[in-house]
């Protein structure tokens, strides 16, 4: 085969996602710049979901605390006058980071349903944290002083700039992962997560590599955190409901775990059809339910599985 | 005699009521292939799994190349050259044959936290394991993936990567359990030719293999090992005769 059709559906994806401005502009629609600009926020988060979901078997119930902290990394400096963004985004990283390095180094000790449940139970102490925050909004959250910045071209006030700056975030954040899950550590996660007990009898002590999946992970959930904040120029702790976390799970599992492209798609299709849904009725959420369901009844591979056909498989 | 390679001593295991391990000794000296049988419940692959590391004695100490190995875990063990086989046939199902024996390399050496290089592409790991994969007579079927092999060629397939991890002790659990007679056949001639390299311990229900392999056995019954010795002392040894081989037994 000269290109295989997995090259095909990257090809036009990130076509796609790089003619939406241009289109925007042309048809007059601004607003597809922020709807996109969003679904490419969200598919950064749920693929690094999916680093650890679909590759370590790390059911993750707690990810979207990192989109919160990362929001809370830019908001709160802005709040006291610090908008640079270098700054920011840094803190947004290590210190979901560190947040995945104690929920992942006391969450990794169990598995199954108490694994879960650590981890949601982590990211709702965190919510209910930044509902105490009363300086910072308290549950109301509040507005983004300022956007981040980074100076020079990178201007994220202009739509288009901010925009270009998440696309380049989210192809270099796949193109890594793409390497990290083919590499000897990536063998590793996902030879741990395909029979653990294997893993251990030919040598691999995988609680140590899950750890640093784990913590590579929240790390990129921080930094969609901090784009998130951009974006709305509101944070709330919402940020860190466990609807949330379920959302993002969601469009991992719509896509299709452990493909790292399939969230991408799975974030672009979910946040898609809430906004089409939503014009159509208050009640959406009834329609959408359904519809999740039997695409994962049927589509046990996700959207991208059935992009790629019966043929064709990740090994 | 030869060089001890693996002492065990007082070995005890409880699992409520019931003493799985009771104060078990047992030498396996090094180069032998050491058989342990005795009836269903008679607390084999509990033995094995305190050997392995999965399992936590109560009591007791294994002593393994001359270090006490008694609170290490299984992938600390695997590591200073004691490989397993499972009881049930555990391998990496959606990874292809040779990528299954290439990360049982890649466990030995190390370097699992390089993150850019695909691991598939490394001649180091991926060399070794096609030697090993051809030498349990899987090499024609490397590609496939392992979900996909027969369950002979599956259980050839533990072997291989128990064996590329380059082991100075392989632990085999009923290594031809559920095996046609041809699979088993030529699992035996296989452990036969390797048996000359390496120190195996052995657990087996079928007589024929076992007494065609093992240069001594050790026969449990309830926990305890209640004769060690030869094939033709255990065959003749009254108490084994009554616990556990029947008339039967006796080819």
């Amino acid at each position: 085969m000269a290109i295989s059709r997995r090259t095909i559906v990257l090809g036009v994806a990130g076509l796609l996602l790089a003619l939406v401005p241009p289109i925007a502009a042309l048809t007059n629609q601004p607003f597809y710049v922020d709807l996109f600009r969003r679904m490419m926020i969200f598919a950064i988060a749920a693929v690094s979901l999916d680093l650890i979901l679909g590759y370590g078997g790390m059911v993750s119930f707690g990810h979207a605390a990192y989109l919160g902290i990362g929001a809370y990394a830019v908001g709160i400096p802005a709040f006291h006058g610090i908008d640079n963004g270098f700054l920011q985004w840094s803190l947004a990283i290590v210190a979901s980071a560190l947040t995945a390095l104690v929920m992942g180094a006391i969450s990794l000790r169990t598995s199954g349903v108490y694994f879960i449940m650590i981890t949601l139970a982590f990211a709702q102490m965190l919510y209910y944290l930044g509902i105490s925050l009363e300086t910072y909004g308290g549950d109301n959250g509040m507005r983004l002083a300022a956007r981040s910045k980074f100076g020079g071209p990178i201007d994220l006030d202009q739509p288009m700039v901010f925009y270009y700056v998440v696309l380049a975030i989210l192809v270099l954040f796949l193109v890594l992962g793409g390497r990290l899950v083919e590499s000897r550590f990536g063998m590793v996660i996902r030879a741990a997560k395909s029979n653990e007990p294997r893993a251990r009898a030919i040598g691999f002590s995988p609680f140590r590599y899950k750890l640093t999946a784990f913590v590579i992970a929240g790390g990129a959930g921080g930094l969609a955190g901090a784009l998130l904040a951009n974006q709305t120029e509101y944070l709330t702790p919402e940020f860190m409901h466990w609807t949330r976390s379920g959302e993002i799970m969601f469009m991992v599992i719509l896509g299709g775990m452990g493909t790292l492209v399939g969230p991408v798609i799975g974030a672009v299709v979910l946040l898609l059809l809430e906004d089409v849904l939503s014009a159509l009725t208050a009640h959406w959420q009834i329609i959408l339910g359904p519809l999740l369901v039997l695409v994962v009844l049927f589509a046990k591979r996700g959207l991208f599985g059935l992009l790629l056909g019966a043929a064709s498989r990740d090994g | 005699m030869a060089e001890t390679l693996l002492a065990v001593r007082g070995l005890s295991k409880r699992f409520g009521g019931l003493l799985a391990s009771d104060r078990i000794d047992l030498d396996v000296v090094r180069g032998e292939t050491h058989a342990i049988i005795g009836p269903n419940g008679a607390g084999k692959t509990t033995l094995i799994g305190q050997l392995a590391g999965d399992l936590r004695p109560d009591a007791g100490a294994i002593r393994f190349a001359g270090r006490d190995i008694t609170r290490f875990d299984a992938p600390l063990r695997s590591r200073l050259g004691l490989a397993r086989s499972f009881q049930i046939t555990s391998i990496f199902r959606d990874f292809s044959a040779l990528d299954n024996v290439a990360l049982a390399v890649q466990a030995h050496r190390g370097g699992n936290f390089r993150f850019w290089r695909p691991a598939r592409d490394e001649r180091a790991l991926r060399e070794p394991a096609r030697v090993v994969l051809e030498s349990v007579g899987l090499g024609a079927r490397a590609g496939v993936l392992a979900a996909h092999l027969a369950h002979g060629e599956q259980r050839q397939l533990e072997i291989a990567m128990a064996l590329a991890t380059e082991p100075r002790l392989l632990l085999l659990d009923e290594p031809v359990a559920g095996m046609g007679l041809d699979e088993s056949q030529q699992m035996v001639r296989f452990l036969g030719a390797l048996k000359r390299r390496i120190t195996i311990v052995l657990v087996e229900h079928d007589m024929d293999v076992v007494f065609s392999l093992a240069d001594r056995i050790s026969v449990m019954v309830y926990g305890r090992i209640i004769a060690t010795g030869t094939p033709p002392e255990v065959r003749s040894n009254a108490e084994v005769r009554r616990a556990y081989l029947g008339e039967d037994a006796t080819p």
